[in-house]
């Protein structure tokens, strides 16, 4: 007996560690190529790297030369337009269908996935799309002078003021639907209850929406600007394909700085350096988030 | 996900109705009018392009734009159409798909019904990975698949999306799983199932919905990548969205308007098919499972 209980002890032990056998190669993985890589990188930012990788180490100089770069500044300044723009129409369109199609609206069922499948394109097919729809030459402007319409003018994309704001309309086009849907989920897990309450007490539709459905809409305000800002630093796709980061240099963003200055400017320190500071932007929106939601769920 | 079918339903005048369809109905031209467009001009021939109405439809209909793009087109230096690149997807993509979320799903069957110490830290490792700006790994990146001696190849690109993917399909299935009641997994321990007995005959059977949701959003992302594509592929293993890229940015000879037009449709075909065949699970999915508070 003594024998078949100890096999049975090596068997429970081998199936205790049979779970953890499974998830060490993932494990492994996002060490290795999420924080192994993360380190390398934090470290080239701080060493003299210039077409490869190098490892003198130079302090604080590739941080320095980046925020003394104007064009780093015009990077972080178009960032900051179009995140706080991408932000804000998404969500105030994302809501405002949400709410509209949830009026008991015929044929929701067909304007749902009209408004959701932008989403399911690629950023370089929408560029390409928005790029010759804004085109002064044959997009938009053409057509309404073709229409009667002489006087109309509009040139932004081929502006250097304005061509940021080009990419803030593309980007809405594209994401604004898939923000509806987390507006409109919420919306549907409110408790209708609570609504005809307040309704019996007189209140207003629009007292009805602002002091009650949007302040239990919350979670889903919170995703959304989870989402969007982290989309938002990450846009690099969008950018290349809309404007090249053109005319002249006037929609840099982040995202295109670093790849130029990592791979065909020949300054990798510097190219680093930027994306720590991509990085240092992202983990400060995330990691409240994520703290937040693993300490709720577990 | 109970209450789907409720509306808020206050109670709103004639006037308001036909407002709120107004609305609703101009968003829909905003979102439907640069497709058509795209559509409605890769049927055209060059000529009345440039010289007409891009709304308007074709006074000549052609499909020489779509063959031209799909097998002629002038991509980088060679005028071998999109099919190539097409392909070179195609393959990058089913197994990258297929083996993120079979990694996703074990890996969310162990956080779920395995905890041990610690879990949560790790799973919170691999969840900050879906949100890390991938300019911080490019140049790691490309290091490590030159040691590997995948540079430039598509199972380097197969390595780079799956390894990004992972955070993806982890978080979908820990999410769902974690409402599976866990007394039946015990239940199966103690009738002297093992790991892989259990995840087989008990989780896979029920992980269809969540299934669904990964292989879709998967496909999506690493179909529509442009990033890892262009720093990681070589000649012989372009992916489609940079060579669509290439086309359109082009910048010899004329510009074939209704070429890449027809180009930019091909590329977003499989997922246009994906989204319009599956997309109702996707939405209904990613709501009850994904990143919500």
């Amino acid at each position: 007996m003594a024998h078949s209980a100890s096999q049975v002890d090596f068997r429970t032990r081998l199936q205790d560690w049979i779970p953890k056998l499974v998830l060490s190669p993932s494990l492994a993985v996002v060490m290795v190529f999420v924080y192994g890589f993360i380190i390398y990188t934090v470290y080239l930012s701080f060493t003299d790297s210039k077409m490869l990788p190098s490892y003198d180490l130079v302090g604080f100089e590739n941080y320095a030369k980046l925020w003394a770069l104007p064009a780093w500044w015009t990077a972080i300044a178009n960032l900051a337009i179009f995140a706080s723009l991408y932000i804000l129409i998404c969500t105030t369109i994302g809501l405002t269908l949400a709410i509209l199609l949830d009026q008991k609206i015929r044929g929701e069922g067909v304007l749902r996935p009209i408004y959701l499948y932008p989403m399911a394109l690629s950023f370089i097919v929408t560029g390409t799309a928005w790029k010759w729809f804004l085109d002064p030459g044959i997009g938009i402007e053409n057509t309404l002078h073709l229409w009667g319409w002489e006087s109309f003018h509009f040139g932004w994309i081929k502006d250097r003021d304005m061509a940021i704001y080009t990419i803030v309309i593309a980007a809405v086009w594209q994401t604004s639907g898939f923000v509806m849907a987390m507006f409109l989920a919420g919306l549907r897990g409110i408790d209708n209850e609570i609504l005809k309450a307040a309704q019996i007490d007189g209140a207003s539709n629009w007292n009805l929406y602002r002091r009650i459905v949007i302040p239990l809409l919350r979670p889903a305000f919170l995703s959304a600007f989870v989402i969007l800002s982290h989309l938002a630093v990450k846009s690099y796709d969008l950018v290349i394909a809309l404007t090249g980061g053109g005319p002249g240099r006037a929609t840099e963003l982040p995202a295109t700085f670093m790849y130029s200055y990592t791979f065909t400017r020949n300054s990798m320190g510097i190219g680093s350096a930027s994306a720590v500071i991509m990085l240092m932007t992202i983990a400060a929106i995330m990691t409240p988030y994520l703290y937040a939601e693993l300490r709720e769920k577990s | 996900m109970a209450a789907v079918e409720q509306d808020t339903a206050v109670r709103t005048g004639a006037f308001t109705r036909t407002f709120i369809y107004l609305v609703l109905l101009l968003f829909a031209l905003f979102y439907l009018l640069p497709f058509f467009v795209m559509l409605v001009n890769s049927v055209k021939p060059l000529a009345e392009i440039t010289g007409g109405n891009m709304l308007a439809l074709p006074d000549v209909w052609t499909i020489q734009p779509w063959l031209s793009a799909w097998s002629t087109a002038q991509i980088g230096v060679e005028p071998t159409g999109l099919r190539p690149y097409f392909i070179n997807s195609l393959i990058m993509v089913v197994p990258a798909v297929a083996i993120s979320t079979v990694l996703g799903a074990l890996n969310g069957f162990v956080l779920t019904k395995w905890r041990f110490r610690g879990d949560t830290i790790l799973f919170g490792l691999i969840l900050f990975s879906c949100f890390i700006p991938f300019q911080i790994v490019l140049i790691p990146m490309a290091r490590m698949l030159g040691i590997l001696g995948l540079a430039g190849s598509l199972p380097g690109l197969i390595l780079v999306h799956v390894v990004y993917g992972l955070g993806f399909t982890t978080l979908y299935f820990r999410n769902y799983y974690a409402s599976f009641p866990t007394e039946l997994v015990r239940a199966a321990m103690i009738d002297g199932a093992g790991f892989f007995r259990i995840f087989w005959r008990i989780m896979l059977p029920v992980s269809g919905p969540i299934a669904v949701v990964s292989v879709i959003w998967q496909f999506t992302n690493i179909w529509n990548d442009f990033l890892f594509g262009a720093s990681f592929s070589g000649s012989g293993s372009t992916p489609m969205t940079v060579a669509l890229n290439n086309l359109v940015q082009s910048s010899t000879g004329v510009k074939e308007y209704n070429v890449h037009f027809a180009g930019a449709i091909l590329a977003a075909l499989p997922t246009l098919v994906v989204y319009i065949v599956a997309g109702r699970f996707f939405v209904r999915g990613l709501m009850a499972g994904s990143v919500k508070g």
